[in-house]
């Protein structure tokens, strides 16, 4: 059946921002089906919120709305747009439950509006819990007991049936969350309770749970004539219990025998004709007890999913770009294999290989909260690495995943442990009880239970980790004892050239060769060289070799033969971003990909180093040649000793690829943009100072201290309050304002360990800055400038925490000026060819330097999306030599409309974290709003943040002193607005001495009921206003915000945004929202015509 | 750890380590590449001839599972794969598959580039092989590779086709009950001059009792004769599921050796034949071709994968053999009759000329959409039909197994309205309950 021709214009949905749970690998599969179906002809509507994705690209779709994923706007567009039909799959549950609620509100039918891929009765089928079991009933297939309960009287009902352990799943919560086991009565209570009020439909769902049992997923897909294939099995290697984005997962499925696995093909198959889901994908999860093999379905998704991204670079077969041709009619043999380019779609892919990916955490930004995994998602990102074995697929995984672990290294001997015995007890109690509890550290522990010699069984019974994969890792455990034991041997006879190779082959990163054998990293690389143990190269083909493959999408090995054949093309290397985390997310990937396509444009052949199987630089397609491997230096070396690349880019990464700069010209790698030596000068602290000193800027006081006594003196010198952190660190990591030498002392203590190894910089802290971010591109000779940002909170959140303007609202054009003079002196005095990122901060009219990256910053795509600008691609080809002036890129582009970029935040994911900004980034992703004036753009952006802004209704405000004298502007504003003001003691009398009526409220902490939370919890309130002070007071607060962020209820934290938000509301009361495209606001097409 | 030697014809070496057997083996070395049931792979007695290189490199997790064999004994002439699991991980497994290898003397090797070996085999043509843990002389196993005869015009059929006629009464496996059997009760009154063995029952009942039985030549009762089609399945090296299927799709199943003759066959009047599939060059067994061309119209047929063949040659066509064949359990092949298409198990190194058939009557039914080969045919007037590839699955995707109730319909359609036919008077024989099958 052929593509449909009754449908032109379709419209998709993407998945919004970057959250726990819902990653760029959305963008990935929108990215892919934007592609397709553009090449097919469609006209392509596309709405998505969040800047930093490739698919928001003017390029990608034919209109572009960045714009608030709500049923409003959506309708908006609608009536805008027309569109024939609406692709629901691809932009994960946000995406698809916006289509359900469009479909069931109907105003699909009142536009004509075809669901393509998944109608409305398949999406309930599968999501809906009770119809789901009916479903899988109905086939024969098994799925856990359970049921939801509105009361604690029908959950008691519910629990006879289902037994302990049972999971309680509060419905509809923000991103699902609040899940919870109970192994007890006690615990049951308890969590139906917290269960019942967490969940706005006072609803909860009980189901059995299957814990320990073994969890395999397969990814499924079916095209109109009903053909189904598995592209994927996977099978994780933490059993049920934790979420499958918490597990590692290795791919293809290990320990099921053909007949298990066909069962459960069969179950497959049979699952998604049943549910309905007549083209695409699926993703299906099954838990099996590994007594017997008995088998439950435990979900399913209609959709493709995080999982459908690791399945696609897993195997090679793209499955979201086939889901979109398949839900325009074509069928899976008519769709041609890429890869082999001979053989069709319709085929089931094998592997040569295998595939193990590892989840990213990120709870050292959450301190206070349970490390404990368990079913709700907390990882943040995550690794894929591909071996021809487990072992090295898992030690790929390790080391991808730039924790600083290099191996399977011991956590209690890394971390200075209290135990020296071996032997002894306590310490094998001490990892039992780390194994028994899962823990993010788990597979480290196991490692270390061998090492004490507690055996497969023990380790069985605490993990319910399949014994294949202790096995293994004993296996790893063992050699490296081997390797470890007695160093009084020469290298060369402790790493005969036999037990290299097969501690290579095992996936040993010559770190960790290092490491047990007393030497250094160089040393092991340099004596596997002299012995001839050189990496190989293989190809992920779909085919495990069977028929010739065009595509190279390469990984390494230690086997005979290299598939790598370099051509002899001018070729440049882009190292990319590895995993998402906190500080370094999709934006960094987003580069990467602008570098990869310019690359192409100009004919340079565009070779992508990267091991996050989420993103777009790691489809086969992005770039002409792609190494899914470790972002380590000795794993970027093989690589460029096989390619010998022209050059090698480091700036579009973020942190990781720039680490590798100064060792990799070490080795005399030629790294092309700015200089390492420039990039040093920029981040070494004395060296920037000197730098500022020369050219006469202004930095705000500092120092940089190695011992607590030294961090003290510095800190009274440049005067309290003082900014203080670690050196070389991402995101902020472990910064912090402190405003007396107590708190200095404690911070000291808590967070860091000076050493000379490790200095803290201490920089005098400006309050009440405004800070501004500036993106730049320089050729050598030019500057020009992208984008001015003022942000919206002062100076000390950071920045990626903040949201900021774009143009800069309230800084005067004289300040302006200046900034710009700065950044262009800044530029030139480093040298820069590429881009380059400066953040200011105003105090009283003086522009102080806060630092300076020469590199892609965080804001680049939001940048380039709210001007028009590609800048990341005009910066790769000023680095390939081109001028800005042969570019066409001379003047800073000029904006008729206001762009606002907000942070969002993973709060409602940790319990027990105060919901609170500072200098440490917490935020996972982003959001633009866009719109004519400052008002509406940054309103639309708290919409697409929050979901909501409340425009009337009741706001609770409760301000620190500091800011009571700002307090009566934004009371008034509120009053003139028509909010009903709700205020605690302090603030409530603050604002009535101002003469604006104000109710006041108990605080949690004056023992008095009803007191705030519980007027929150009862939904009175609709906005918070709460800007909390020091340490010890934000104790009193934190029940507010953290009520806040369970609730959904937009809380404002800083008086700047609260401000922010009074202009939004008054803004859109003025008037309804609008929608217009990117292509609309840049009118002229992306960017560099226009700025030229 | 042993080494080990892969020598091919070509001068190619590989070197390794033991897995398995010691000692030497010598055979046309193919690859598979299905990533789950090596133990299917193992004792399937198509691969007979060959050495099998697993092309997923961990081979061995879980184990080896007394019920997942598809004949008798493991038949390849060797094994290779990237890393063998000696801690196997499965609630059934009885043994790793090093010691199986062992018990059954099957000769590996492991610890080499797979994946260099099949792109080898994939660019050069499937070509001889010699594994040795006692000769390490590259020379001398490079001799022995070329001086191997090859499988183009040998009968290795006679060397997997069972001895003796057997009636099969195990039906599909299934989760938590293990192989079901037909469900009905030994008791029975009719037999043939040919000797029966019923083999292959479900241990369940072969516990039942040891004492001997009385069975009709199609082992069921004589009040349900009719009931049951008769299918008699010349085993050219037969693979049990498929014989498991024609149980489950309601058929009495008796087993005949591939010499079995035309009239032997037709003297029982079965309502249907099945012919196997089975290793090697279908050219290389004439008798076969040649039985197969005297029951041809006279009773249903289904032929499958070596039958297909056979088929093939049969009907006055041309057999060819390919580069280096199809072994593994993710083809497609479309039935161009219903446009669907169907990921298929397969395992053959020959391919039927469809259009070398005379008389244009062989329909090409399914198609090979990797390579466009023919994966099935049909009669246009006779009552017989056949595919390539391997509809009972095991291992692999159970997509085709409707074609088994595609042959009962055959049988039903032809037998009309004509009532159960009489079992023909023969002389009864008192078989032997046989215990556990044999692993």
């Amino acid at each position: 059946m052929p593509k449909r021709t009754d449908i032109q214009k379709i419209l998709i949905i993407g998945s919004g921002p970057i959250i726990i749970g819902q990653g760029c690998e959305f963008d990935y599969s929108g990215t892919q089906a934007c592609k397709v179906l553009r090449q097919e002809g469609f006209q392509i509507v596309l709405v998505n919120s969040n800047p930093a994705t490739i698919m928001t690209d003017p390029e990608m779709a034919h209109r572009t709305y960045v714009e608030p994923l709500t049923p409003e706007i959506l309708e908006r567009v609608i009536e805008r747009e027309r569109p024939d039909a609406l692709l629901p799959t691809l932009g994960g549950q946000t995406g698809l439950n916006l289509a359900v609620v469009l479909a069931e509100s109907r105003i699909l039918d009142k536009y004509q509006v075809e669901l393509i891929g998944a109608t409305l009765e398949t999406i309930k089928k599968a999501e809906d819990r009770d119809l789901f079991r009916q479903a899988m009933a109905r086939i024969g297939l098994e799925v856990p007991e359970s049921g939801y309960a509105k009361s604690t009287a029908e959950a008691e009902t519910i629990i006879e049936r289902v037994g302990f352990p049972a999971i309680i799943r509060p419905s509809f919560t923000l991103g699902g969350t609040g899940g919870s086991i109970a192994y007890n009565r006690k615990e049951f209570h308890e969590h139906v309770q917290w269960g019942l009020n967490t969940s706005p439909t006072h609803q909860v769902l009980i189901e059995a749970s299957v814990i320990g049992w073994k969890e395999f997923e397969l990814e499924v897909m079916r095209d109109r004539k009903d053909n189904v294939v598995i592209v994927c099995s996977i099978e994780n290697f933490d059993p049920m219990g934790i979420h499958t984005g918490d597990s590692i997962t290795v791919a293809p499925v290990q320990t099921l025998t053909d007949k298990e696995y066909q069962i459960m093909r069969d179950a497959a198959i049979a699952i998604i004709r049943e549910i309905g889901v007549e083209t695409g994908g699926s993703n299906i999860q099954f838990a099996v007890d590994p007594a017997d093999g008995r088998l439950v379905v435990i979900e399913m998704n209609p959709r493709v999913s995080r999982s459908s991204a690791l399945a696609s670079k897993a195997t090679g077969f793209p499955i979201a770009k086939i889901a979109a041709l398949l839900s325009v009619g074509y069928t899976l043999d008519e769709i041609k294999n890429d890869i082999t380019q001979s053989t069709p779609a319709s085929f089931e892919p094998t592997l040569d290989y295998c595939v193990v990916k590892m989840p990213r955490f990120a709870f050292e930004k959450f301190p206070g909260t349970n490390e404990t995994l368990t079913t709700q998602m907390k990882s943040v990102g995550e690794v894929m690495a591909i071996g021809r074995t487990f072992k090295e697929a898992l030690q790929k995984a390790i080391r991808s995943l730039e924790i600083d672990i290099h191996g399977l290294e011991s956590r209690f001997l890394t971390h200075g442990s209290r135990f020296t015995d071996k032997d002894g007890e306590a310490w094998r109690e001490a990892v039992r009880e780390r194994l028994r509890v899962p823990n993010w550290e788990r597979l480290f522990y196991i490692a270390e239970a061998f090492l004490l010699k507690i055996d497969v069984q023990e380790i069985y019974a605490l993990t319910q980790i399949d014994p294949w994969f202790l096995e293994n890792i004993r296996e790893i455990v063992e050699l490296e004892e081997d390797l470890r034991n007695d160093r009084s041997k020469t290298l060369l006879r402790l790493l005969s050239p036999q037990k290299l190779r097969r501690a290579k082959a095992m996936g040993f990163s010559d770190r960790r060769l290092a490491q047990l054998t007393g030497s250094d990293e160089l040393t092991i690389r340099d004596l596997r060289r002299k012995l001839g143990i050189q990496t190989t190269f293989k190809m992920v083909d779909t085919c495990a070799a069977e028929f010739e493959a065009f595509t190279p999408y390469l990984y390494s090995t230690y086997e005979r033969e290299c598939e790598a054949n370099p051509t002899t093309r001018k070729k440049v290397v882009i190292l990319g971003s590895g995993p998402n985390r906190i500080g370094q997310g999709i934006e960094f990937d987003y580069c990467c990909v602008h570098a990869a396509f310019a690359l192409k444009e100009l004919g340079y052949e565009a070779i992508m180093v990267n091991c996050n199987p989420e993103t777009v630089s790691t489809d086969y397609d992005t770039s002409d040649r792609l190494y899914f491997e470790p972002l380590t230096l000795e794993d970027v070396l093989n690589i460029i000793d096989r390619e010998q690349p022209d050059g090698v880019i480091v700036q579009f990464g973020g942190q990781t690829p720039l680490k590798l700069a100064v060792p990799l010209q070490r080795v005399g790698v030629p790294i092309w943009g700015t200089s390492s030596e420039s990039i040093d000068r920029a981040e070494d602290r004395k060296r920037f100072r000197q730098l500022l000193m020369q050219l006469g800027l202004n930095q705000a006081p500092s120092g940089t201290v190695i011992s607590v006594n030294e961090a003290a003196r510095i800190a009274k010198q440049v005067g309290y309050p003082v900014l203080v952190r670690p050196s070389y660190v991402l995101g902020g990591r472990a910064m912090e304002i402190v405003y007396d030498e107590a708190s200095l002392l404690e911070y000291m203590e808590r967070a860091v360990q000076a050493s000379p190894e490790h200095p803290i910089l201490i920089d005098k802290f400006l309050e009440d800055a405004v800070e501004m971010d500036v993106d730049a591109i320089a050729d050598g000779g030019r500057v020009v400038i992208g984008g001015i940002m003022e942000h919206i909170e002062e100076a000390g959140i950071h920045s990626g925490d903040s949201a900021c303007s774009l143009p800069p609202r309230s800084v005067p054009p004289k300040i302006l000026d200046e900034i710009r003079e700065q950044t262009t002196a800044l530029a030139l005095e480093l040298q820069v060819v590429g881009l380059i990122n400066i953040q200011f901060a105003i105090k009283n009219s003086t522009v102080y330097v806060l630092e300076v990256n020469p590199r892609a910053s965080r804001t680049i795509p939001f940048v380039s999306k709210a001007t028009g600008v590609p800048l990341a691609k005009l910066a790769t080809k000023v680095i390939t030599g081109m001028t800005l002036e042969q570019l066409g890129f001379t003047q800073e582009p000029r904006m008729n409309h206001v762009a606002v970029k907000e942070a969002v935040l993973p709060f409602v994911k940790f319990p027990g974290v105060d919901a609170i900004l500072g200098p440490e980034m917490k935020s996972t992703g982003e959001v633009m709003g866009i719109d004519r004036d400052f008002g509406r753009a940054f309103a639309k952006s708290q919409i697409s943040a929050n979901g909501t802004l409340p425009l009337h209704g009741t706001v609770f405000l409760s301000v620190r002193d500091p800011d009571k004298p700002h307090l009566s502007p934004l009371g008034q504003a509120f009053a003139e607005l028509g909010f009903h003001i709700l205020a605690t003691d302090g603030t409530a009398r603050c604002l009535q001495e101002a003469g604006i009526t104000a109710e006041r409220v108990y605080k949690v902490t004056d023992g008095v009921r009803p007191h705030i939370v519980d007027r929150m919890q009862s939904g009175e309130i609709v906005v918070v206003v709460n800007t909390p002070e020091g340490r010890t007071s934000r104790l009193d607060s934190y029940s507010i915000r953290r009520t806040a962020v369970t609730q959904g209820i937009p809380c404002f934290t800083t008086m700047a945004a609260a401000h922010a938000a009074v202009q939004g509301i008054r803004a859109l009361r003025a008037e309804g929202l609008q929608v217009k495209t990117l292509q609309e606001y840049n009118d002229g097409g992306p960017g560099v015509d226009r700025a030229s | 750890m042993k080494p080990a030697i892969l020598a091919l014809a070509d001068g190619t070496l590989f070197e390794g380590t033991a897995f398995g057997a010691e000692g030497e083996c010598v055979g046309e070395v193919v690859f598979n590449t299905a990533m789950t049931g090596y133990q299917e792979v193992l004792t399937d007695p198509s691969y007979k001839g060959q050495i099998v290189c697993m092309t997923y490199p961990l081979i061995g997790n879980y184990g080896i599972n007394p019920e997942d064999i598809e004949s008798r004994r493991p038949f390849v002439e060797g094994f290779i794969v990237k890393e063998g699991s000696p801690y196997p991980s499965n609630w059934r497994k009885s043994q790793t598959l090093e010691a199986y290898l062992k018990e059954w003397g099957i000769v590996g090797i492991q610890g080499i580039d797979t994946r260099a070996l099949t792109k080898h085999i994939r660019d050069q043509g499937a070509m001889e092989g010699v594994i040795s843990t006692v000769d390490l002389s590259p020379m001398r196993l490079v001799a022995k590779a070329r001086s191997s005869p090859g499988l183009i015009g040998r009968d290795l059929v006679k060397d997997v086709t069972c001895a003796e006629a057997f009636q099969w009464r195990q039906g599909d496996w299934q989760l938590g009950h293990g192989y079901l059997d037909d469900r009905f009760p030994t008791t029975a009154r009719l037999s043939s001059t040919l000797r029966l063995r019923p083999e292959g029952s479900s241990p369940k009942s072969d516990a039942r009792e040891g004492g001997e039985v009385q069975l009709d030549l199609f082992g069921h009762r004589s009040s349900v004769i009719g009931t049951r089609h008769r299918v008699m399945a010349i085993d050219c090296g037969i693979k049990y599921n498929i014989l498991r299927e024609l149980v489950s799709t309601g058929c009495n199943v008796v087993v005949v050796p591939a010499s079995t003759s035309a009239d032997e066959i037709l003297a029982f009047n079965p309502d249907g034949i099945i012919i196997s599939n089975g290793p090697g060059d279908p050219e290389g067994v004439p008798y076969l071709v040649e039985t197969t061309a005297q029951l041809i119209g006279r009773i249903p047929i289904f032929g499958i994968c070596l039958g297909h063949q056979i088929l093939g040659l049969a009907l006055g066509g041309r057999t060819y053999k390919l580069k280096f064949g199809h072994h593994g359990a993710n083809h497609p092949v479309k039935e161009l009759h219903t446009g669907r298409v169907e990921i298929t198990t397969q395992n053959h190194g020959f391919a039927v000329d469809i259009d070398s058939i005379p008389g244009g009557e062989a329909e090409l039914t399914h198609v090979n959409l990797n390579d466009g080969t023919v994966e099935g045919m049909r009669h246009t007037r006779l009552p017989l039909f056949s595919v390539q590839y391997h509809p009972e699955a095991s291992p692999g995707p159970h997509d085709s197994r409707h074609l088994f109730h595609r042959f009962v319909a055959l049988m039903k359609q032809e037998r009309g309205t004509q009532e159960p036919l009489e079992i023909p008077g023969v002389e009864r024989s008192r078989v032997r309950q046989r215990g556990d099958i044999a692993v």
